[in-house]
């Protein structure tokens, strides 16, 4: 049966996939957050899962006004890098995990999640920048992906508690696949920050810090923040912090911190990374 | 009917526009304008005249001025979502950062100062009474 192995938290900010991409990472802006992700990469090349189940949120690139799913599944057999509007990543072609995300589909819908089903979509830098920094820069990336899209582009979207309970029943339906798997899940966004408006570059790092340790030892204490209070106090992006959620209830129960990183900043984001492992 | 001007407790936070379905509904052409410079033959007849290229949208002549004028608080309170914005800013060849600074009224190089020291402090705002 397809088992989870792993739950990763990490931040997308679309300047780490431009630094990247650019050469930049060993100038001295960039250098100390890149050295934080040379354990991750390590780790994450003595620990390659099969699959990654990536919940990441898309920002304005498959998905404009005209459709607005709050929940999206990717079932396609591969994804390719978005042109955002300054030409595509130079990275390679997202492999998709077509039989399990249709088969993780069947099953969140049977537990009264109803999904929006995906079978043809580009993916942007949400998705693509954690990539690149659990991998590296690479040819061809090591394992196959399910990119599961939330919307916290148009207010509301999805509650905490709605998040963390659909990771719930996405472990349910990963646990029940006739297939013998290794599979992470992935919850990407964060941390505080805001990008818009005159209050633009809020940092909270008391928050931060508060969600970093309750990931760890408390989850369900981050169900019960409100739209209003992450929005207030982890800025008006910060918001996309929920997608953490989905992870931490894919994991459910306790578990070990394996690493955790927090640096300030990259552009105008708070940056936030954890490897958790369920503890049996 | 005024149940969704109600229903906003976030109305109050500084320097903040929640990017809600009021402002979608006002933002639409705006943004789906922004959505149509994902694709590079569009953003090089966007860039060869701007103004024809933005006539060629149903938006507001206010929506259209900020968009010339680049004034991103201006299109955001038009119901412009930064996400959206962005690709006008991408298409400029500018960062994230800039727009952000452009926003606060900061030079960017004051903006990426206050950055590298920790970022704009959170000053709680006490929530409106009854909310």
């Amino acid at each position: 049966m397809a088992r989870i192995s792993a739950g990763i938290a990490c931040s997308h900010v679309p300047a780490i996939g431009a630094a990247m991409d650019l050469g930049k990472t060993k100038e001295p802006y960039w250098a100390p957050l890149f050295a934080g992700f040379e354990f991750t990469r390590q780790w994450m090349a003595a620990n390659t899962p099969d699959v990654v189940f990536l919940v990441y949120n898309d920002h304005a690139t498959a998905f404009s006004l005209d459709i607005i799913p709050t929940f999206a599944i990717g079932c396609a057999p591969e994804f390719a890098p978005a042109d955002e509007g300054w030409g595509a990543r130079p990275v390679p072609t997202v492999r998709g995990a077509p039989e399990l995300a249709s088969h993780i589909a069947a099953s969140v819908i049977e537990q009264d999640f109803d999904l929006t089903l995906v079978n043809k979509m580009d993916v942007d830098h949400g998705l693509t920048v954690p990539m690149s920094l659990m991998f590296g820069q690479t040819q061809r990336w090591p394992c196959l992906v399910i990119p599961f899209a939330v919307n916290v582009v148009q207010y509301p979207p999805p509650s905490g508690n709605r998040c963390y309970q659909l990771g719930k029943a996405i472990r349910r339906a990963i646990e029940s696949f006739d297939q013998d798997l290794n599979v992470q899940v992935w919850g990407t966004g964060g941390m505080s920050h805001q990008l818009q408006g005159p209050r633009a570059g809020l940092i909270n790092k008391e928050f931060d810090g508060r969600f970093l340790d309750a990931m760890v030892k408390d989850p369900e204490a981050l169900t019960r923040i409100s739209r209003d209070q992450y929005l207030r106090e982890a800025g008006s992006e910060g918001i996309e912090l929920v997608m953490w959620l989905i992870m931490r209830g894919a994991l459910e129960g306790p578990v070990r911190e394996v690493h955790r990183l927090y640096h300030v900043p990259a552009s105008n984001t708070a940056v936030g990374h954890l490897i958790l492992e369920p503890q049996k | 009917m005024n149940l969704e001007k109600n229903a906003k407790p976030y109305s109050d936070i500084p320097g903040t526009t929640v990017f809600d379905a009021e402002q979608s509904r006002k933002g639409y052409h705006l943004n789906m304008f922004c959505m149509s410079l994902m694709k590079a033959p569009n953003r090089e007849r966007f860039k060869a005249d701007e103004r024809a290229y933005l006539n060629e949208w149903p938006m507001t002549e206010e929506q259209k001025l900020a968009v010339l004028a680049r004034d991103y608080n201006r299109m955001i309170s038009l119901g412009g979502n930064i996400y959206f914005l962005a690709k006008i800013f991408a298409t400029d060849g500018k960062s994230f950062q800039h727009a952000a600074a452009l926003m606060t009224g900061m030079s960017q190089e004051d903006y990426a100062r206050m950055m590298l020291e920790g970022g704009r402090a959170y000053v709680p705002v006490k929530p409106k009474e009854g909310v």
